[in-house]
């Protein structure tokens, strides 16, 4: 992944971001080739965590192929839209850019989005998407470079109806 | 009277062998038989590159048309041995471009190809018709452009999962201006664009081609295109399937799919989006074999997918497809005999992918013909493997691996050892068995008593002791590969059964508790064992206690191998200096 240099300050130092295993940041984890020690461990660990813990890493662990793992890297969120009965689920990775994935939501619920500019969000249509990211932060889509939103967007919400005309005036 | 039979006639019989474990056996009778078989086999397999010479192998036979070789160890393949181990390819290809020009095929597994051995391959092989290279790297698209121009009656050019340095899609444009005689042609593995114009030219012009598997960046609106110009194909490998079309491209689409009446094998499927199964429905009825391990799509859009595809054989597919999926594949596709099933990577606490141990039970039971699996699974239970050895006692590879390491059965937190004995007690025929979960000596001990056909095993995270290796060097009759990785086990096994040891392929052990001492010990006394450590941080002072953290130890009549790296130690290198080069034969 590469980050845009904005303002001379390299984006990726400031970034918070716990990796699934396979991306970059995984490499600088702690890596054991043994794990004898956590026999016991392991097998009594039957806490829920609300955010998983960065794992410690085992090389070569689960078997599969370093090839298949690079192609097959998935990562769902969930889609939600206002007014909508039931959530879908996307993969991220199948997009390159925020042009593809708006298209493949105004496919996917069936509506069509107003023109985004970074001064005034998204104007026109009374549809706006904004996602949660890590930190929990309910964040308008577009404003981050794509590969920083990809990597940190936990869902995504389309705000429609009353709540959005209401964001719309405000901005 | 002169009792044997002519050689002539010995030489007729043998040509009906095909099998080489049948022409091992009868090259073993006796001194005639030996040299009438060696004067007859034209395929040649080496199963470990460095058991013996490339000079003794090529002078042995004298017919060779085709020659197969493996070079790195299995657990390579997850990066457990690290980049310049060896493996090399050239030796061979220089030793069989000097004695045996007539060589029609080579095909490499896990081995290190360069640019200069693609050259010379096109260069010294006249007739040279396939090239087949499976997890190979160290070479560019420069040499396969060399091969593809210069081997005229080139057939099968494929790369299967290679690491190649991927330097544009000019090499296409080298194939024969006029008609080619390929028949296969695999460039999945590769990253660049080809152009859409070379590739359309290249399939109008190969009149042959049975088998094509296109790259991922072959993208979706110029699959139809490309796929009218080759309807007889037999197998397909699209590029990504998740590109946008418009209702007139999808259309024509499905229409040229649907014109590929030969179709019998479908893989690629990139990102396969699922508003885009429907296009392949033209071709589910016919197929036997279908990978999806690419294809992200979920259930229940799988199920439509598979729901058609009565006489499949083969599936590969992620655990997207969940125990729901797989259900329907035990109603629908009666011929299964192979299944595996991959991790999609997908956090699976928060997208609810329920793939558990109740769906390899279903296919058990639904799928009379199934005799290989491969199934990544997060827990299991002793039940469910009961079940499935009662359901399907033809199994001949069974390999399960139960993501977290230790893991005991989940309902009864009991080790696996009842689950995986049933296993090897009712399946009689199997020659391929990866155990994982938590795992106690008594599994082991159930191995060596049953396993007596097993070939290879491979084991992680498990056992209790010594006892395990023991009881399966000493009661596999069979094996030929093992490869094991974070165990407790020792010295004793390994010295105690050191015999077995040349009766084997290989024996790979990672982060167990072997002693440097003891690998000094085992090369001493079985010179014709390489047995190699792997230590990438060797410490200042090695006493014979100290563990080493890999071994490598592999029967040869080769010697010690001379291309060895600084961080393989094998006897033959003075420990105190780091490397030298006795040579003892």
């Amino acid at each position: 992944m590469t980050y845009e240099k904005v303002n001379e300050l390299n984006l990726k130092d400031t970034e918070l971001r716990l990796g699934l295993p396979g991306t970059e940041q995984a490499k600088e984890e702690q890596e054991v080739s043994c794990v004898r020690s956590n026999k016991r461990q392991l097998q009594s660990d039957n806490e829920e965590e609300s955010t998983p813990p960065t794992k410690t890493q085992i090389v070569g662990w689960p078997p599969v192929r370093s090839y298949r793992k690079n192609n097959n890297s998935v990562s769902y969120v969930k889609v939600s839209m206002d007014g909508a009965p039931y959530l879908r689920k996307i993969d991220l990775k199948t997009y390159k850019n925020y042009p593809e994935l708006l298209k493949a939501l105004e496919n996917m619920f069936k509506f069509t989005i107003g023109e985004y500019s970074e001064r005034e969000g998204y104007k026109g249509s009374g549809v706006i998407p904004t996602y949660e990211d890590k930190d929990g932060d309910w964040m308008l889509v577009g404003d981050v470079p794509w590969d920083m939103f990809s990597s940190s967007c936990k869902r995504l919400r389309i705000m429609k109806g009353s709540d959005a005309l209401a964001l719309d005036s405000a901005l | 009277m002169d009792r044997r039979f002519p050689f002539k006639v010995l030489e007729h019989i043998f040509s009906f062998l095909d099998v080489n474990e049948d022409r091992n056996s009868v090259s073993m009778v006796c001194k005639s038989w030996f040299e009438t078989e060696r004067r007859t086999r034209k395929r040649v397999f080496v199963g470990n590159c460095y058991a013996v010479s490339p000079l003794k192998v090529a002078r042995r036979f004298p017919k060779m048309r085709s020659l197969t070789l493996k070079g790195k160890p299995h657990f390579a393949d997850y990066n457990l041995v690290p980049d310049g181990w060896g493996g090399y390819a050239w030796p061979w290809i220089e030793a069989m471009a000097a004695r045996r020009p007539l060589l029609e095929e080579i095909r490499l597994k896990r081995m290190v190809v360069t640019d200069e051995c693609l050259e010379k391959i096109a260069a010294s092989f006249r007739d040279f018709k396939s090239l087949v290279l499976t997890s190979c790297e160290g070479f560019s698209t420069d040499g396969i452009a060399a091969v593809a121009s210069t081997c005229r009656k080139l057939r099968d050019l494929e790369l299967r999962e290679c690491i190649v340095d991927d330097l544009g899609g000019d090499w296409l444009t080298y194939f024969p201006e006029t008609s080619t005689s390929l028949a296969s042609l695999d460039f999945s593995c590769l990253d660049s664009e080809v152009k859409l114009s070379d590739l359309e030219r290249l399939l109008s012009r190969s009149p042959n081609l049975k088998s094509l598997k296109l790259n991922r960046s072959v993208t979706l609106d110029v699959l139809a295109s490309l796929l009218r110009r080759a309807p007889q194909l037999v197998e397909l490998g699209t590029g990504s399937f998740s590109d946008e079309l418009d209702p007139e491209e999808i259309s024509k689409l499905t229409k040229a799919l649907s014109e590929l009446k030969q179709l019998k094998s479908l893989s690629g499927l990139w990102d396969l989006l699922p508003e885009y199964i429907p296009v392949l429905y033209s071709v589910c009825p016919r197929l036997t074999s279908l990978n999806l391990s690419y294809a992200t799509v979920q259930m229940p859009d799988l199920i439509d997918l598979l729901s058609r595809c009565s006489k499949l054989q083969k599936l590969w597919v992620m655990d997207l497809i969940e125990d729901k999926g797989l259900k329907t594949v035990a109603l629908c596709c009666k011929e299964l005999r192979e299944l595996r099933v991959f991790p999609s990577g997908a956090d699976l606490d928060e997208t609810d992918v329920t793939l558990t141990e109740q769906g390899l039970v279903s296919v058990s039971e639904g799928c009379q013909k199934l005799e290989s699996v491969l199934y990544f699974c997060v827990q299991f239970t002793n039940a469910a493997l009961v079940s499935i050895a009662k359901n399907r006692p033809n199994f001949r590879c069974f390999r399960l691996c139960v993501m977290e390491p230790f893991a005991p059965d989940y309902r009864t937190q009991q080790p696996l050892d009842e689950g995986f004995k049933a296993i090897v007690e009712r399946c009689k025929d199997l020659r391929r068995l990866s155990v994982s979960g938590l795992l106690t000596d008594k599994a082991f001990e159930y191995i060596g008593v049953h396993a007596k056909k097993l070939r290879m095993l491979s084991i992680a995270f498990a056992g209790d002791s010594d006892l395990m290796l023991h009881h399966l060097l000493s009661g596999c009759e069979r094996l030929k590969k093992l490869e094991i990785r974070d165990c407790p086990f020792g010295d004793t096994a390994l010295l105690e059964n050191a015999a077995k040891l040349e009766t084997m392929r290989s024996l790979w052990m990672s982060s167990c508790f072997v002693s440097f001492g003891a690998c000094k010990q085992l090369s001493q006394k079985m010179p014709r064992l390489n047995v190699e450590v792997i230590d990438e941080h060797p410490p200042k002072t090695r006493p014979d206690s100290s563990p080493v953290e890999r071994i490598y130890i592999y029967r040869t009549v080769a010697g010690p191998r001379q291309d060895t790296p600084e961080f393989v130690w094998t006897i033959h290198k003075n420990p105190e200096v780091g490397v030298s080069r006795l040579s003892i034969r």
